[in-house]
């Protein structure tokens, strides 16, 4: 047998560093007692310095956190247990995590039962103030933890209060922290610090914060519970927050609405005056009563209405289909990566598309949410249909010499005809309320395209742009002309 | 009047900040003050410091910097027609409450809401303010929440992102129908559009700039909503088509849901009845499989409304009687997620498992899955429910039984 005698103070290391040399030796769990060697001097057999060949495990790293951690458990057992399991997964090839052996599983349960009190001690501790060093201030607390894990939970709060001295006393060890550096001593004095008057504060917090509408004291408790309740300042008032809380609810319930004080009426009245203002005319206008546009539900899940952008007198303009996730995010049309290709593609053909008015053939964008993203998803007719009546103010507005229509829904829209645009693309067709529109594929569908066809696509799409910046050079040599 | 003493306004100002759900405090920019200089640490998983006897976790110092506002929502305790109490903090205070309640470990940080005064622009002005004489003053890395103003200047966003970890604008009602009822100054639209700009600006600050820099952080916490369920007409598949739209929309970090509540001197155009609390929770429960258990919203609700007396995912498998039994040694993750009683763990634990050998009955309980209500939609090796998926009776063993209704 062989009687192994922990510290009370870093207990954990020194497990592990008799568990390493134990099972390097091979020695069996049944021929360790963890509990310590009865007599003072008894004849400690200490593994081995030399290590024998071939005998070396090594263990995971979370299986090695999880292990120490559920040695900071109150279980006397728990240091044989974590030898037995680290034994058998390395002779009898225990699988880690496996809940289905009963060791297995109650040395997962022992560690998630002291994660749980270290969280709690994190949130329960409640230091009182007391005389200060030099320019750091200096706080105390007394705290009974279910566990042995004061040196496992204490690190925590030397990474929060690193600007303060702090002493934090349990029933066995007290942690210090003193000028940056965390200690550890058997605890001497068990006296709780003096109270301390910002409690007062908290105390009203804590009752003011409270809701008598929605009583739930066993939804209190079970994270709560009230083990810890004595050394919690404001526990004290549960009781009485308790008892009053359905006659303060049935007040509130009960008591007739009242009549609302004086500046009330100033506040709505200057509201008026706001709502008067008159709306700009023009493209402008439109815009403004587009925003508040009901035609169609798009709006309902859209962020904004993206309206059409550039000169009102353009001798361009190009329709899109809808704006896509980034252009209803930021309210303008084409800044996405389709509009990028655009941009480019418009600039290499010499077209400045600063000089065109550039919208959608449907101004709100539509999608259906899947996660944490947005998939778009194509207009239907109806929605096409709906918002035609603003497309075609916008034309009636800016009268443009030409029409470009990106993609079937904007030619749909422009035109009246859904037809494919493979057939259709480069052709001049008639608009349905008259005006030349030039049919070309939507620059989203280039960069779908798979790298083998995508070559001869883009030289067609290029030829498009081409053909509409002819158009435009035409209008700026015809009204140089005049 | 004699001026209002600190404590008072406390009282007044954290009672009027209470019916915002909001509590989290995880995630977000890692910090701590190690090095001695500073106050405070983030990251990694909130601490819930306390809880109050309505069971909501107390982890911020939730108040509002002023209780007076100009706005009318019939729902809000701090309506401008409303007759309670108002007060008003000073930087220095809120400074003072935030540092002296953190270094006694009572909170986790700051949540700083407000009613607004004078213009949109002056409220989210000092709010700012608040937050950065809090980092750059008292150096406190501990988390902070601060609720932005939809109509607020962009640069006083952009400031407000700079100094807090997390944002939040609320929705308050899920329909601009509701809105227009209960709070005529609110516009979904440029709530919505704020929304928006935080996504925005968000990801503009995780992009690395030209030499490969990191630009400063915007909101690291992300952003939040809350609407309030029962106060409008809304039904519940009303309310969960919009969460699933704003956090496809917004990435928002979570939604909450607060069920209207009765307040002091409260309006003439609300209901009378305060809803079920247990509305509240189930919307919680779906919420939760919309985001981690690939639920879509519309199938959730089965006629409007999620049925109270059973969880929604059990409920859902009521409905859906011929996607089960599932098989645990074979079925897909996807299909592991819909299995009433196994949650996000359950199943990756069971993924896990299973590489290794078949797994029966026993092992699922070990794993810790719910097997009361996994046992009739699954398969496993010694288990099969034979008749039960399907008997009649099925949603009676789940649903609390009938009461006789008590005689007034």
């Amino acid at each position: 047998m062989h009687p192994v005698q922990l510290p009370v103070i870093g207990a954990v290391a020194a497990w592990r560093a008799q568990a390493r040399g134990f099972l390097r030796d091979g020695i069996r769990p049944q021929e360790i007692d963890w509990r310590g060697g009865g007599t003072l001097f008894d004849t400690q057999a200490r593994p081995t310095a030399v290590p024998q060949a071939g005998a070396s495990y090594s263990v995971g790293k979370t299986a090695l956190s999880t292990i120490e951690t559920a040695l900071s458990h109150s279980d006397v057992d728990r240091y044989a247990r974590a030898y037995q399991v680290l034994w058998r997964m390395a002779h009898e090839r225990l699988r880690f995590g496996d809940r289905s052996d009963p060791q297995m599983r109650k040395l997962l349960d022992q560690a998630k039962a002291v994660r749980r009190d270290i969280h709690k001690m994190h949130a329960f501790v409640r230091f009182r103030e007391g005389p200060g060093h030099g320019n750091r201030r200096a706080f105390a607390a007394w705290f009974e933890p279910e566990h042995p894990i004061v040196e496992a939970a204490t690190p925590f709060f030397a990474k929060r209060f690193g600007d303060m001295d702090w002493v934090i006393a349990t029933p066995i060890l007290t942690a210090t922290f003193k000028n940056g550096a965390l200690s550890f001593a058997e605890t001497s004095d068990t006296t709780p610090p003096p109270e301390d008057a910002t409690e007062d504060l908290w105390c009203t917090y804590y009752a003011s914060i409270f809701n008598p509408a929605r009583l739930m004291t066993q939804a209190m408790q079970s994270e709560m519970p009230k083990k810890y309740w004595k050394n919690l300042p404001e526990a004290r008032l549960i009781p009485d927050l308790v008892h009053g809380a359905r006659a303060r609810s049935r007040a509130m319930q009960d008591a007739a609405p009242t009549q609302p004080p004086a500046f009330f009426e100033a506040i709505a009245r200057a509201e008026e005056r706001v709502a008067d203002a008159p709306i700009e005319g023009g493209l402008a206008g439109l815009k403004a009563q587009a925003a508040r546009c009901t035609r169609c539900e798009l709006a309902c899940h859209a962020t904004q209405l993206v309206w059409g952008e550039g000169p009102e007198d353009a001798p361009l303009m190009v329709v899109g289909e809808q704006p896509g996730d980034q252009e209803d995010l930021q309210g303008r049309p084409f800044v996405g990566l389709a509009g990028q290709l655009l941009r480019e593609v418009a600039q290499n053909a010499g077209l400045d598309l600063r000089q065109a008015y550039v919208t959608n053939a449907v101004k709100h964008f539509k999608f259906r949410p899947r996660g944490r993203r947005r998939i778009h998803q194509r207009p239907n007719t109806g929605e096409v249909v709906a918002c035609k009546w603003w497309l075609d103010l916008e034309l009636r507005h800016v009268k443009p010499r030409l029409t470009l229509a990106l993609g079937a829904t904007a030619a749909r829209a422009l035109t009246g005809d859904g037809g494919a645009i493979r057939e259709r693309r480069g052709r001049i067709e008639m608009g349905d309320r008259g005006g030349d529109v030039l049919i070309t594929m939507h620059p989203s569908y280039l960069l779908r395209l798979p790298a083998e066809d995508k070559a001869l696509a883009m030289q067609a799409f290029v030829e498009d742009i081409s053909r509409a910046a002819a158009h435009v050079e035409a209008h700026w040599a015809d009204q140089d002309g005049r | 009047m004699a001026p209002r003493s600190l404590s008072e306004k406390l009282s007044i100002l954290a009672d009027a900040a209470k019916y915002d759900a909001s509590c989290a405090s995880s995630g977000g920019e890692r910090r701590n003050s190690r090095d001695g200089k500073g106050l405070g640490s983030s990251g990694g998983s909130g601490i819930c410091h306390s809880y109050a006897p309505d069971g909501r976790c107390i982890s911020l110092l939730k108040i509002l910097m002023t209780n007076f506002c100009i706005y009318d929502c019939a729902y809000c305790v701090n309506r401008a027609s409303s007759r309670i109490e108002r007060a008003r903090f000073t930087v220095e205070e809120v400074v003072h409450l935030t540092v002296e309640f953190y270094r006694r470990n009572y909170i986790e940080g700051l949540f700083l809401s407000s009613g607004i005064i004078r213009s949109p622009d002056d409220t989210m002005a000092d709010m700012v303010r608040i937050v950065r004489t809090l980092r750059e003053q008292e150096n406190f890395r501990g988390y902070v929440h601060l609720k932005t103003i939809p109509d607020a200047s962009p640069e006083l966003l952009e400031e407000a992102g700079k100094w807090a970890d997390r944002l939040s604008i609320n929705v308050e009602l899920p329909t601009q129908k509701g809105l227009d009822a209960l709070a005529p100054e609110k516009d979904l639209g440029e709530i919505r559009k704020a929304m928006g700009e935080v996504r925005l600006r968000r990801e503009a600050s995780r992009e690395k700039t030209y030499r490969g820099k990191r630009k400063a952080k915007f909101a690291p916490a992300g952003q939040s909503t809350q609407m309030i369920v029962g106060a409008d007409g809304a039904n519940d598949t009303t309310i969960l088509h919009q969460s699933a739209n704003l956090y496809a929309n917004y990435s928002l970090s979570r939604v909450y849901y607060s069920a209207f509540s009765p307040i002091p001197d409260s309006s003439k155009v609300l209901p009378l009845k305060s809803p079920p609390l247990v509305r509240e929770h189930r919307l919680y429960q779906a919420d939760w499989l919309l985001r981690f258990y690939g639920f879509e919203a519309g199938e959730l609700a089965d006629g409007g409304m999620l049925d109270l007396e059973v969880d929604p995912k059990l409920a859902w498998a009521l409905r859906h009687r011929a996607a089960f039994p599932v098989d645990v040694n074979r079925a897909t993750r996807e299909e592991l997620l819909r299995v009433p009683g196994f949650g996000t763990r359950s199943v990756q634990r069971i993924l896990g498992a299973r590489r290794h050998r078949r797994l029966r009955y026993e092992d699922l309980a070990a794993i810790g899955a719910v097997m009361k209500n996994a046992k009739p939609f699954i398969v496993a090796d010694g288990w099969s429910p034979g008749g039960l998926t399907d008997a009649a009776n099925l949603r009676a063993r789940f649903a609390p039984p009938p009461e006789q209704l008590s005689l007034i």
